[in-house]
């Protein structure tokens, strides 16, 4: 293959992103969950050993799935496979890559291995997704070599506030990027702890040089709809599925809200197909500090 | 609609619809994204845009939109990228699935592999990105092979029916090539 480029290139990497745009990527622990999502419309899975709500119930220390469980998930579906590894943890990543997952999550949702440095995402061939709560948290993964970002909200909650305030952020500070006068985004730069050429580059398209996505306690079809409102390009739903009631139909009316959330007609025929009640939602007041995944990573 | 534009509509129930906008713009054309089948009924030509193709299958079946769109792209210019092309094709495989099958070819997907397979490559003299692509294992009838890549047809075409198994829109200057074509083919019979 003579005319074939090196695939470590960020295009290659962000086109996959662009591909999954206006769908839903779901959290499963099983190739049966894996199955159920595929069947349901998701545009790709999230493998894990536990879903978010659980590992907050579990404790203790929370890292990568072991290989099996990605493994027979990639090999139920035929739609793309992503896995979470830590914060900084570039080993676990790399048996990530060697597995051929074809998206990498450094996650807040496990517990940091690192808490000075990120990974550095430009020395793998698998694309990466970062969470972040402002614009200057995403330009830094980016600087890193992220190809994706999504809000962290405060995953495993069903609790979609703190999704929608990182959301609202990062348009703020965009928005704000582009109106200020030139001479002040240097300091501006400094403000947000953001790599002044990525602020100049967000300047210039008036957008996040990589898709952005929404995560983080998504529990219901107007929550999905919210967030692509709001300006997500496509959604994560962690617990929100199976932890509901009647997985396989909240899995089909999550992606039904996501496909038309500009139509409430089609958001309020979703939100009466959900066959049961969404997760218990947790309080974000009522969860003690060190359980607060999304102050996890800088 | 002698002295109006055409309208390209990008079907936009899932996948990278956006990118297509300045391509088609460029090229002469109006850019609709489209969602329903009363929004389909008013577009000239469609693009069936990359993105992943069961689900794409799917959300066409859970919004009753097959036969709609069935009648549509039999009487329109269709051109389908990647996901889009699976669902234009004749036969799927790996694993086979429901297609449109209105271009006479055999399509496997994600014939390169996964993701960490995904490359660039030089088609016609220009640089495109092949994501989790299908590979065309067979072309059928009068279909026309435009390009191929590693001895695989990669842009086919019959009559005002196009597939293209590589993305156009995400990397080159606009219009690319690719979408100049389309619109001009819409335009011819429009």
């Amino acid at each position: 293959m003579s005319d074939k480029q090196p695939n470590n290139i960020l295009n290659i990497k962000t086109g996959l992103a662009e591909m999954l745009k206006g769908g839903v990527i779901m959290d499963v622990v099983t190739a049966e969950q894996a199955k159920i999502a595929e069947d349901a419309g998701a545009v790709a899975i999230m493998a894990l050993e536990r879903v978010p709500s659980d590992i907050r119930k579990a404790g203790g220390v929370a890292r990568m799935s072991p290989p099996d469980v990605i493994e027979d998930v990639m090999k139920t579906v035929s739609i793309p496979v992503m896995a979470k590894c830590r914060i900084g943890h570039f080993a676990e990543a790399k048996i990530l890559q060697e597995i051929g997952v074809d998206y990498i999550d450094e996650s807040e949702v496990l517990t940091p291995a690192d808490e000075e440095h990120h990974v550095n995402k430009h020395n793998f061939k698998v694309p990466f997704v970062c969470g972040s709560r402002n614009l200057g948290e995403a330009l830094r993964r980016i600087g890193e070599g992220a190809a994706l970002m999504r809000t962290k909200g405060e995953p495993g909650t069903g609790n979609i506030v703190e999704a929608v305030r990182h959301m609202r952020r990062i348009n703020a500070e965009i928005k704000k990027a582009c109106s200020i006068d030139e001479t002040e985004l240097m300091s501006f730069a400094r403000d947000l702890g953001a790599p002044y050429e990525l602020l100049l580059l967000v300047r210039k398209e008036g957008k996040l040089p990589v898709p952005n996505f929404c995560a983080g306690g998504i529990a219901t079809p107007a929550d999905a709809a919210l967030c692509m409102q709001l300006g997500a390009e496509s959604i994560f739903v962690g617990s929100g599925i199976f932890k509901s009631d009647n997985p396989e139909m909240f899995a089909k009316a999550i992606v039904k809200a996501a496909a038309h959330y500009n139509d409430p007609a089609i958001v309020l025929e979703a939100s009466k197909e959900l066959g049961g009640v969404a997760m218990r939602g947790t309080e974000i007041s009522e969860i003690e500090e060190p359980m607060l995944m999304a102050n996890r990573g800088w | 609609m002698s002295n109006e534009i055409p309208v390209i509509g990008v079907l936009a129930l899932q996948g990278a619809v956006q990118p297509h906008k300045a391509h088609i713009e460029a090229a002469g054309a109006e850019f609709r994204a489209v969602k329903t089948l009363a929004q389909c009924e008013e577009v000239d030509g469609f693009i069936l845009p990359g993105g992943e193709s069961t689900t794409q299958l799917k959300l066409i079946n859970r919004f009753e939109m097959w036969d709609g769109l069935a009648e549509q792209f039999a009487k329109k210019p269709v051109w389908g990228i990647c996901a889009g092309s699976i669902l234009l094709a004749e036969k799927v495989t790996n694993p086979e699935q429901k297609s449109f099958g209105i271009l006479p070819v055999t399509i496997q997907r994600n014939g390169y592999g996964r993701q960490i397979d995904s490359h660039y490559a030089v088609i016609e003299g220009y640089n495109v990105s092949f994501i989790r692509a299908p590979i065309i294992t067979g072309v059928y009838g009068d279909a026309e092979i435009i390009a191929e890549h590693d001895g695989t047809p990669v842009w086919v075409k019959k009559g005002s029916k196009m597939a293209t198994t590589f993305h156009p829109e995400l990397t080159m200057d606009t219009p690319s090539p690719m979408h100049q074509r389309f619109v001009d083919l819409v335009s011819e019979r429009a």
